[in-house]
């Protein structure tokens, strides 16, 4: 056919000049490719345009009254670049002519800079002074490679007072990097920091802000030779604490060096007014790099000031824990507030002898007299009629055995036994025994601090309180929370609070040493004190050892959980001493903690028994509070 | 040939056209496709979910649409010629009065459920067009003057239209595509000469025009002009795709630097590197071999389908397949082209292998014609 024979020789010509482009292409892409690659690829390794981070400003950390726990601050520090540097050993040892620096330093900073890219700034010394800052930049032509330049570093003004909750920051690890997904790039550049554990770390995503960017022209070798573009990071959000510095101060101090726990909380709202963990330590030791001599100081301490005691550490609760098994046997009708108990000072059960820790007995006591005078045999009859499930079901209703929300690091869960529980953890069946030691905050049941002071908390108000730490982020307040009734009958509730008052208050009164007596500040609370160690027929029979004849850490725990005003709740209190003694350890804190909180300041002389004040005052005085935290003494500040 | 005669000539039925089906030609087809989906993978960071896998589930249905095309009889796309000519024109039309803007034209139709790209469909239009009308041309008018304009009017209407949105590279498109289906058609080769003659004389124009009050182009497409004929003069402004892109290109040697090692690509140095700069993130990581290689599958694509153009003793079906070659040709030579820097950039993507819907789907169905007139070429 004609017709296909004309399409065949057009088709032959277009078929020719597509592949003569073709070649042309090929021709292109292998004198691209191939001829000038090296020159190309020079141009691609040193590519003059690169794009360098610029870290962002860590968001503050505020406590309720805007007063910064964590800050930033200027940490003027010299890199030197080896490549600029020529003989890097003259420059560091006409550097050490300005900052001192030992030959065990120079050589490992002189180590660390041969070990890095020649075109790598290193960081030769850091946090200087200003004078030598300033006198490093005078001399900057005697010092080639040397560049001073001020970054900014994390600083915790108040020192340990915020240690345990806020946490602290630290360089970025190869481990850190591992656990996060995707992880942003300004997290690989040298020093940056990282929130390592409790607030600081559980916030990092506000707290870490958006790096910026600047765009520079480096020549092949990678240094700088201009600034192109520049776009300034967004410095993280501000966190806003419920926390309250001065009180925060004040309980850190009053707790001193005991290995000790205090948590406040204001019932109305939930607010975590301090949160204290002792002895503490400096965070900011481990931002500027703790050394090893006291990283292991801190491990090998035996009051262990590295573990936050407020939500890590878990305690019997001892007596504190009667207020639960007593509602418990109310709201199950089997008891009332009249019912009473005779108490001969032990109990024998299943043929075991239970002791109450008066060994002469409490004769008969009803509801408010077993609070009063922590009647122990009172709550053994108890535990048998009511039994450890319902027990246990109030104590998770008053957030025990259960792990509050709150971002700090490692908070536990606390125990609140019952039958399935001991099944599945020691594979045994529960024992009547069991329950008659859970009924006074002994045997399996473990408590933190900071439950504690929430199961308090709802005692005093009879609502759900849901503790909280966090105020407001970046300047937008955290929802004002709406608590559910708890569904306890107020009869019932007044019950255990005038026992929690006759705790403090009452003549028999297990705290009446601790009482307040101006009336408006009026405490309810309760003593506890929980054993660490059994104690023998035998010991028994020879007389309990004394607890200050014993080692520290054999002594038993001393605890306290209190509200005041008795009328109108405000605050609530949990403070527990390890290895205190016993209660009268805590008590006194805790009540000075309460009056504290209530008076905004260093409590009034007045608000305590004549007796006393003598000693109180000596005690204030021998206290090293912060400048800010000290109130006007005489008169009484109304809140 | 009409429908009669395929009656009469020997064409297979039913099922038995599969073994007809060109799959030479689908092979390679999913081989430049899968260069594609390896570099939307790459350039994506190593996350399939970016760019590859939407690519591929596009591949497949137009694969599957292919396949269903190359079952159709030749001679229904001869009839449905016109009427499809017609139709794009419409939608031209549309275009330019209630399209979407992007990127500065106008080129979009948003159908709900689809946005529509008419002038992608047009370049596939235009060839069948011209394919029916040299068939029904007796041999003897083909280089006469007044059957030569009537394809050169056929040929400007939709370019002018594709002017207005203003898209220069469709348009150049449109006329070269013309040109492949009228040079195969056997129009004489006086006319090709006279035309290039009038183009030069026609640049001379445009450049003369610039800056006067009858300048014939946007700024921002004499901008790019200037920048291809020399991108180091402004290397942060408009000249900085096309050299980090040679940058990329280059750097990748023989062997290139390693799948997902790109440093260019990595770094964010190169400009649309999903879209039309893609071939150079396959020459940066892939190097020559894999640059050259998806070039030879490109020219053994154009092989294929000149071979079935060539075997066919169907003057459509002929036509056809030489004209959408040819258009695929112009495609990936203008991509290609751009990228090492022998054309200047219009934004053209690379055929089958950058990221986007619309032309990928409008390939593979143009591919589908080219099944169906090898399927059905009469024996």
């Amino acid at each position: 056919m004609e017709s296909s024979r004309s399409v065949s020789r057009r088709g032959v010509l277009i078929g020719a000049i597509q592949a003569a482009v073709i070649g042309v292409l090929g021709l292109r892409l292998r004198s691209m490719q191939l001829e000038q690659a090296d020159q190309y690829r020079l141009l691609a390794d040193g590519n003059s345009i690169k794009i360098r981070l610029l870290p962002p400003a860590r968001g503050l950390i505020l406590d309720r009254n805007g007063t910064v726990i964590a800050g930033n601050e200027q940490n003027y520090r010299v890199t030197l670049t080896r490549e600029e540097a020529g003989d890097v050993s003259a420059v560091i040892a006409r550097l050490r002519h300005i900052i001192p620096m030992t030959d065990a330093q120079a050589a490992a900073v002189i180590a660390e800079i041969m070990r890095r890219p020649a075109v790598t700034p290193v960081s030769v010394a850091d946090r200087l002074t200003w004078d030598e800052f300033a006198a490093i930049a005078l001399n900057a032509p005697a010092l080639p490679g040397i560049t001073p330049e001020s970054v900014l570093s994390r600083i915790y003004p108040q020192r340990g007072d915020f240690a345990h909750v806020l946490g602290y920051v630290g360089p970025v690890s190869d481990y850190d990097l591992s656990r996060i997904e995707s992880p942003d790039p300004v997290l690989r550049l040298p020093e940056f920091q990282l929130g390592k554990v409790g607030v600081e770390a559980r916030l990092e995503e506000n707290l870490r802000g958006k790096a910026g960017a600047r765009r520079v022209e480096v020549n092949s070798a990678g240094r700088e030779m201009r600034e192109l573009s520049r776009q300034e990071g967004q410095q993280g959000a501000a966190v806003q604490m419920t926390l309250d510095a001065g009180l925060q101060n004040f309980c850190t101090q009053r707790l001193g060096e005991e290995s000790a726990a205090a948590v406040v909380i204001d019932v109305t709202n939930g607010d975590i007014v301090a949160i204290s963990s002792s002895p503490v330590f400096d965070p900011n030791m481990f931002v500027r790099g703790i050394s090893g001599p006291n990283y292991r100081a801190l491990l090998n301490h035996d009051h262990r000031p590295l573990a936050d005691k407020t939500v890590q550490g878990v305690y019997p609760p001892g007596s504190t824990y009667k207020m639960i098994t007593l509602l418990a046997g109310l709201e199950a009708g089997i008891i009332n507030a009249g019912s009473r108990f005779y108490c001969p000072g032990y109990l024998q059960v299943a043929g075991r002898r239970f002791h109450c820790w008066s060994r002469g007995g409490h004769g008969s006591v009803d509801a408010i007299q077993s609070l009063e005078q922590s009647c122990d045999v009172y709550y053994y009859e108890l535990a048998q009629r009511v039994g450890i499930e319902r027990m246990s079901e109030m104590a998770r209703r008053f957030g025990l055995g259960m792990r509050h929300d709150l971002p700090m690091s490692a908070v536990a869960e606390g125990i609140a036994p019952d039958r399935e529980w001991k099944r599945n953890r020691h594979g045994q069946e529960w024992q009547v025994g069991d329950s008659i030691n859970a009924s006074i905050g002994q045997g399996f049941v473990l408590t933190s601090p900071l439950q504690l002071a929430v199961m308090t908390a709802r005692l005093a108000t009879g609502l759900k309180v849901e503790p909280r730490l966090i105020r407001a982020v970046n300047g937008i307040p955290e929802p004002s929370p709406e608590f559910e009734d708890m569904g306890i009958n107020p009869l019932n509730l007044r019950t255990v609070r005038m026992g929690m008052d006759a705790v403090m208050n009452a003549s028999r009164g297990t705290a009446r040493g601790s009482r307040v007596v101006i009336p408006e500040w009026r405490v309810a609370g309760k003593t506890g004190t929980s054993q660490v160690r059994n104690i023998t027929a035998a010991e028994r029979a020879r007389g309990v050892v004394r607890n200050d004849q014993l080692p520290w850490n054999r002594r038993d725990h001393g605890l306290f959980v209190g509200y005041a005003p008795y009328d109108h709740p405000r605050y609530a209190v949990s403070v527990v001493v390890e290895h205190g003694g016993g209660a009268s350890a805590a008590t006194p804190i805790a009540r000075d903690i309460l009056l504290f909180a209530l008076n905004g300041g260093l409590p009034p002389l007045d608000a305590y028994p004549p007796g006393q004040r003598g000693g109180v005052e000596e005690l204030f005085d021998s206290m090293n509070l912060a400048p800010n935290a000290v109130v006007a003494q005489s008169g009484r500040a109304r809140a | 040939m009409s429908y009669l005669d395929y009656k009469v000539a020997q064409v297979p039925t039913g099922i038995r056209k599969i073994l007809h089906i060109n799959w030479p030609l689908v092979f390679l087809l999913t081989a430049v496709a899968s260069f594609g989906f390896l570099m939307l993978y790459s350039v994506a960071g190593g996350r399939i979910e970016v760019w590859a896998q939407p690519q591929m589930i596009r591949f497949g249905i137009g694969m599957v649409l292919m396949l269903a095309l190359a079952f159709v009889p030749i001679w229904f796309w001869r009839t449905i010629a016109i009427p499809f000519y017609l139709i794009c024109i419409l939608l031209l039309v549309a275009v330019d009065l209630f399209g979407d803007v992007g990127m500065g034209a106008q080129r979009w139709l948003d159908l709900g459920f689809f946005r529509l790209q008419p002038s992608e469909l047009m370049k596939i239009s235009l060839v069948l067009m011209l394919a029916a009308y040299y068939d029904w041309l007796p041999l003897d008018r083909v280089s006469r003057p007044l059957w030569v304009l009537v394809p050169v009017v056929l040929a400007l209407i939709p370019t002018g239209l594709v002017l207005q949105q203003p898209d220069l590279g469709t348009a150049i498109m449109l006329v070269a595509g013309c040109g492949i289906v009228m040079l195969a058609a056997g129009v004489s080769l006086w006319y090709f000469g006279a035309v290039i003659g009038g183009v030069a004389g026609l640049v001379y124009a445009v450049f003369a025009s610039r800056g006067t009050d009858w300048q014939l182009l946007r700024d921002y497409q004499f901008r790019r002009i200037d920048t291809f004929l020399n991108p180091g003069s402004d290397p942060l402004g408009a000249g900085y795709n096309i050299t980090q892109a040679q940058i990329a290109l280059g750097s990748g040697g023989w062997s290139g630097r390693g799948f997902m090692q790109g440093t260019q690509s990595r770094l964010n140095f190169l400009p649309e590197k999903h879209t039309d700069f893609i071939f150079t993130t396959l020459a940066e990581e892939f190097g020559f071999v894999g640059a050259f290689s998806l070039l030879m599958l490109y020219a053994l694509i154009l092989g294929f389908c000149l071979f079935s153009a060539l075997t066919n003793r169907d003057r459509f079906a002929s036509l056809l397949t030489i004209g959408i070659a040819g258009t695929f040709f112009l495609f990936f030579a203008v991509n290609i082209g751009m990228v090492l820097g022998l054309l200047p950039v219009v934004g053209a993507p690379l055929p089958m292998v950058s990221y986007g819907g619309t032309q990928m789907m409008i390939l593979l169905m143009a591919f589908g014609m080219v099944q169906s007139a090898h399927v059905h070429r009469p024996h």
